[in-house]
């Protein structure tokens, strides 16, 4: 039995890492997509990428309602890893290159163990998961802005949003080093949490009733994505808009579709 | 030296024309291994695949050429285990084939993965519920008793044979072979269920995920149930060619027709068990997590005319046609109905592979489409040209239809 496994039987209560992502605060700036390419030490794209060969763990999606002007609306979606309870990925990973972490509920992915047959790619239904189809290269002097708490990955392997898992790993050496073995709220934030202008990101513990984002997990107005497949996901998305909520949540069936408006 | 080395008593075209026939194969060949230098040093960039579209044309090609590669184990199991001595005459072609199509398979995956040095982790330091992690395990376990089982049919050659200890390997390895095709059938079994449980499990893809049968997705035993039903076909389809361009007698048409009969009941069946998981999985599987019929067949060009060209032209008719006995008594009628049902386990294996990721899953994403690059084209048609030789020079210097010299000399 491994430490992570005798950690789970212990009576300790671990945290269950989870976010909601406003979709009415959100105005699309990208701002959060900048954020964890820096943090995360994604490869700065080339000529040659598209948008569908680029590294991008927080990608942005705009979502229109379909209708002519003046009834166009848009919504912006940030899509990263759902860091699903039951995790498809996991379950398909011939080589344990991805864990559901038990001390945080989060979803890793050890790119050292991958080697990069990408069934976890076709087996995720949030197309949240990159295969790293070059060699990363960084521009002379862009290799300063590295993050040394994260490593950066070879060619052919996958990647994904982990939560910035460097900073996870910060703010427990901070703690330990004081003497805790539990983090604060405002200690572990991943990047994008932290840099989105508009507040539309909130990070926390799902399991701390007294936590801010399981206030507001409780609000009606609040819906996973793609929740019926039962994958289980962490992440929240709210609006009070119904035509947003139909174009992005299936949970709805197609009648009430066409009933409302934008 | 080439003469003394053609199997006795039949006939083979001249050396010059068998390499000039062979040369084609060998720049095809070449510019495979060009294009697997390319991916090789500069990554899966030199690939059309992306980030939806994780698998592509070498997935697919996998999947179709061991689904027809089936067709050794099936007729290994028939002859060795159930006794039918009438498959003895294609028994060898079949094992040749078979090879060439693992091997083959293998050798593409090779090349489609990021890191295929890493490959041997699945064997050190497996993940137990992951579907790949078995085929990785089946595949190459099976692909082992292949090579063990081609062994025996190279030792057969006019010149090898005449070394006592090789004739002595090759007698006792003869005396395994009951074993060694039991073994493969089950291994066969596994991988190629697991191939389709690949697929079966994604609970993440609603056109993928299928209802669980006895542990498994339904799709593992449909997979195995198709690969058995198109196996005997594609043995029979590669004798009458191989037949055709050597201008040869190479086998009796009753055994030609017997693959053709095992193919059409076991077509018939598959037809029968895959319309009712279609049902089960339109009707109950799939609306239970939001989509309807109309989300997997409304984009075009996949529409519900390829789940009706699959069951009932490439399904159904195939399968009628091979049952009936005055149609598989003509060559023609056994012919189509041999090409028919091997096209349609490849069309099974294309929209099981490529229709699933050219669908979306998310609300607001696109439906996709993807084209081959040149240099994945190429490695697909380096795996052929190696099959080609491989089976051309088999044929030239072993005996891959022992029935062969008997009716040479009729």
């Amino acid at each position: 039995m491994n430490n992570r496994n005798k950690v789970t039987q212990d009576n300790q209560k671990h945290p269950r890492y989870g976010m909601v992502v406003d979709l009415d605060k959100c105005t699309g700036c990208g701002t959060c997509s900048l954020a964890c390419a820096v943090e995360n030490n994604q490869q700065p794209a080339t000529p040659d990428m598209t948008n569908r060969t680029g590294n991008t763990w927080m990608r942005m999606y705009k979502v229109h309602n379909g209708k002519p002007f003046p009834d166009s609306r848009a919504v912006f979606v940030p899509m990263f890893c759902q860091q699903c309870d039951d995790t498809p990925c996991l379950y398909v990973c011939p080589q344990n290159a991805v864990e559901l972490d038990p001390m945080t509920g989060i979803v890793a992915q050890i790119p050292e163990r991958c080697f990069g047959c990408r069934y976890c790619m076709a087996a995720c239904p949030y197309e949240s998961r990159y295969f790293n189809w070059w060699d990363p290269v960084w521009p002379e002097g862009m290799e300063k802005t590295l993050n040394p708490d994260v490593s950066p990955r070879m060619r052919g392997v996958v990647e994904k949003c982990n939560f910035c898992h460097g900073r996870w790993q910060r703010a427990r050496a901070k703690a330990a080093s004081e003497g805790r073995r539990e983090l604060r709220e405002d200690e572990y934030i991943p990047a994008c949490v932290e840099c989105c202008p508009t507040e539309a990101l909130t990070f926390g513990n799902l399991d701390d009733p007294k936590s801010k984002i399981a206030k507001l997990v409780d609000d009606p107005n609040i819906f996973k994505i793609l929740g019926r497949l039962g994958t289980k996901p962490k992440v929240y998305y709210r609006t009070t808009r119904s035509w947003v909520r139909n174009a992005v949540d299936r949970n709805i069936y197609s009648e009430t579709k066409e009933t409302v408006h934008g | 030296m080439d003469k003394k080395l053609i199997v006795r008593g039949v006939t083979r075209m001249e050396f010059k024309k068998f390499i000039t026939y062979l040369i084609p194969w060998f720049i095809l060949l070449g510019i495979g291994l060009y294009a697997m230098y390319l991916v090789f040093r500069y990554g899966l960039n030199h690939t059309n695949m992306d980030n939806r579209f994780a698998f592509g044309l070498w997935i697919y090609f996998d999947l179709a050429i061991i689904a027809l590669g089936a067709g050794a184990f099936f007729t290994g199991l028939l002859l060795y285990v159930f006794k039918r001595h009438e498959f003895k005459s294609v028994i060898n072609s079949a094992v040749v084939i078979g090879f060439i199509c693992y091997s083959g398979a293998i050798a593409a995956l090779v090349v489609d993965v990021g890191q295929p040095l890493r490959a041997w982790f699945t064997l050190y330091r497996p993940n137990a519920h992951s579907m790949l992690a078995e085929v990785t395990f089946c595949l190459s376990l099976y692909l082992t008793v292949l090579a063990v089982e081609y062994v025996p049919i190279v030792m057969k050659n006019r010149k090898l044979k005449q070394l006592p200890s090789f004739l002595v390997f090759e007698f006792k390895l003869h005396k395994v072979m009951p074993l060694l095709a039991g073994v493969g059938a089950l291994l066969s079994f596994f991988h190629q269920g697991s191939l389709g449980g690949m697929f079966g499990v994604l609970n993440g893809q609603p056109f993928a995920f299928r209802e669980t049968v006895l542990v498994f997705p339904s799709t593992f035993f449909l997979f195995v149930l198709s690969a058995i039903a198109a196996g005997p076909s594609f043995i029979l389809l590669t004798t009458w060619l191989v037949s055709k361009i050597s201008g040869k007698r190479l086998v009796t048409k009753d055994v030609l027709m017997s693959l053709g009969k095992i193919s059409g009941i076991l077509l018939i069946i598959y037809v029968f068990f895959k319309s009712i998981d279609s049902l089960v999985w339109l009707n109950k599987t799939s609306p239970a997590v939001g989509f309807s019929a109309a989300d997997h067949y409304g984009f075009a060009p996949f529409g519900i005319w390829i789940l009706s060209l699959e069951i009932i032209l490439l399904g159904l008719v195939p399968g009628l046609i091979l049952i009936n006995k005055k149609l598989r008594a003509r060559t023609s009628w056994l012919l189509t109905g041999a090409v028919l049902a091997c096209a349609g386990v490849a069309l099974n294996r294309f929209v099981t592979t490529i229709q699933t990721l050219s669908l979306p899953t998310l609300p607001f994403a696109d439906f996709l489409t993807y084209t081959p690059t040149w240099e994945e084209t190429a490695i697909f048609l380096m795996v052929i040209a190696y099959g080609v030789i491989l089976y051309s020079f088999s044929f030239r210097y072993l005996p891959l239809f022992p029935q062969e010299r008997e009716l040479h000399t009729k």
